[in-house]
């Protein structure tokens, strides 16, 4: 158990950059460990289900950057837009409508914690391009997701077809709730779970890849979990 | 907590916010826990010895920081509970049951423990005598904590001064909490309240009152704030600190009643008033 | 303090109920302002509003502090900190007036 632990969480040292002040520790070879601590993790049976560098939580953490959007049903929509020419758009009644999946998965945040059996509800990525597609709507190699606040992420279109990605409306039974992206969130479990934008309005087709929040600050421009992709300039 | 007669000499070594303390405080530092007190069931103050600690404000906070010997490492801000007079720093922390920091720290840490923080923080949600009066303070539940060093920063401060001075900076302390037990202080703060005219202190409780209650018995609302606070003519400096539901709710209402937003200053701990 | 929480408003168990105030953000803008910037003035750039930076909301999202204006929501200010570099994001404002 102890040479796992190691191994997963060897990212996670740190040296001390410290002045030469009184009292304030230089650069130590053996850095300081709070004697008893061991935090939250939960390594076990699940442990090979689980990304490098993850561990299991039973809740389900809330992380905003921002205040939660609260559009009402009646006026909300979702968009596909194409590089030029016609969009689709879908109003809620309509959106009910389309075909929906249940979906049973493994979701993995960069921040280190992954939900394990979550089950959501939701329109296939795929059967709105399909339907786009019947109205006109031209497909590109990369997509930005877009959700009310301002939020965007950037995936390629592969990333999102081909039974990878939802646009989901439910979870765990019950309509998404607002501070999970409610009332609907794109949902791409393969990635690490920043990609699945919550409050998602609009998949907006591009020629070209154009990073998206977070892509653009410091994280990875794809996010696979499983080759621990969190950074932009990780392998 | 406030032990009078230790000497302040070697706390400030510097003016706090002078450049080169501001360079020291971003430092992580190793203290040494030399004393912990038990406030209530759920919450004990650590007292720490912090070599080189250059001086803080009322109000200021530091960001503690716990390693695994995995290397695995979890921080958390705590607000410093003693005053600037005093060369020990003061922290109270209440257990968070899901917490990942708070146990460790009520549970586990014992006095001779070392735990790396650094700091002071935060330039904002503080307050000197210089600053006067009359001052609103507003805590729910662990709240409480950076008020406390205001109002004991401002009993050292006022220490012997006269009556004038005294009275050229009154201050109205209203505390939430859940239960008597949960109170944190509560012997020191009938001790000021009682040898200060010029201070009072206002408790709810918003769950169960011992018998013989005579204090509020709801959540704060704004007929109780009308009541207690200052009249906003006056132009009090107003801090509210605790939950985030709650002080945004105590500052609204505060600026409908009639305060200058500019005067009402806030920390929110977040959805369960403290850092886990 | 749950409970209260709880009582106060039930759907308030979210971005709101989790966010902060600009000193929660203090201890990682001191790693990049050397005054204090939480007492000093910023001006968004979206709205115009000026205000201490103590006053802004801080949502503390897990990958990165997003710091924004109480009146329009703009982001004014975002720090992330990935493989221990530190991103600062300051197009959302347009002053700052350090306070001496």
């Amino acid at each position: 158990m102890t040479v796992v632990l190691s191994v997963v969480f060897a990212t996670a040292r740190t040296l001390n950059v410290a002045a030469s002040e009184g009292g304030v520790h230089k650069a130590m070879t053996e850095p300081f460990v709070s004697r008893g601590f061991r935090g939250r993790r939960q390594p076990g049976e699940t442990a090979a289900r689980l990304p490098p560098g993850q561990y299991e939580t039973r809740d389900f953490p809330v992380l905003s950057a921002g205040p939660t959007p609260r559009t009402p049903l009646a006026t909300w929509d979702f968009v596909l837009r194409g590089v030029d020419g016609p969009a689709a758009r879908w109003t809620w009644d309509e959106f009910q409508t389309l075909p929906h999946e249940t979906v049973n998965t493994d979701i993995h945040c960069v921040t280190k914690w992954s939900k394990l059996n979550t089950i959501w509800e939701g329109v296939s990525v795929d059967t709105l391009l399909a339907e786009a597609a019947a109205r006109g709507v031209k497909a590109a190699p990369y997509v930005l997701a877009v959700s009310d606040g301002g939020y965007t992420t950037n995936l390629p279109l592969g990333d999102v077809t081909g039974g990878k990605a939802w646009v989901a409306v439910k979870y765990a039974g019950a309509p998404l709730p607002p501070e999970h992206g409610g009332p609907a969130r794109l949902l791409v479990p393969h990635l690490y779970f920043w990609k699945s934008a919550k409050w998602v309005r609009q998949l907006r087709f591009m020629e070209h890849d154009a990073a998206g929040f977070w892509e653009s600050f410091g994280y990875h421009n794809y996010g696979d979990p499983w080759r621990e992709q969190r950074y932009s300039g990780d392998p | 907590m406030v032990t009078r007669g230790v000497s302040s000499v070697t706390a400030a070594t510097r003016e706090p916010g002078s450049r080169a303390s501001r360079a020291a405080a971003i430092a992580w530092r190793l203290a040494t826990v030399v004393d912990v007190v038990t406030e209530t069931p759920r919450a004990r103050t650590l007292v720490l010895d912090v070599p080189g600690w250059p001086g803080h404000r009322a109000g200021q906070h530091v960001d503690v920081r716990l390693t695994a010997d995995d290397g695995y490492q979890a921080e958390r801000s705590y607000s410093i509970a003693s005053p600037p007079e005093e060369a020990r720093i003061a922290l109270t922390v209440q257990r968070l049951d899901d917490g990942e920091v708070s146990p460790y720290l009520t549970d586990v840490l014992r006095t001779g423990d070392r735990l790396e923080l650094r700091g002071p923080i935060g330039g904002y949600f503080v307050w000197d005598v210089a600053f006067g009066g009359p001052l609103f303070l507003v805590a729910g539940g662990s709240g409480i904590v950076p008020l406390m060093a205001i109002l004991r920063h401002r009993a050292g401060a006022l220490l012997g001064a006269n009556m004038r001075a005294r009275h050229g900076v009154p201050a109205r302390l209203l505390y939430s909490s859940r239960r008597w037990e949960d109170v944190f202080y509560r012997a020191e703060l009938a001790r000021l309240a009682e040898d200060d005219e010029t201070l009072e202190v206002a408790f709810t409780l918003t769950h169960e009152a011992p018998r013989g209650w005579t204090g509020f018995r709801r959540l704060i609302d704004r007929m109780m704030l009308a009541e207690v606070a200052w009249p906003p003519a006056e132009r009090p400096k107003v801090f509210v600190c605790g939950p985030t539901p709650l002080v945004e709710a105590v500052a609204t209402t505060l600026v409908e009643l009639g305060h200058d937003p500019a005067l009402v200053k806030t920390e929110r701990f977040g959805p369960t008033g403290g850092s886990a | 303090m749950d409970d209260e929480t709880r009582n106060a408003s039930a759907e308030r168990v979210d971005g709101e109920a989790r966010r902060l105030d600009g000193n929660a953000a203090a201890g990682i803008l001191s790693e990049i302002f050397v005054p204090d910037v939480t007492a000093a003035h910023a001006t968004c750039a979206n709205c115009g509003t000026i205000r201490a930076m103590g006053a802004l909301l801080v949502y503390s999202h897990g990958m990165g502090m997003v710091m924004r204006c109480p009146d329009c929501d703009a982001v004014v200010l975002r720090v992330a900190r990935p493989r221990r570099q530190l991103w600062v994001d300051l197009t959302g404002v347009k002053i700052i007036v350090m306070a001496g």
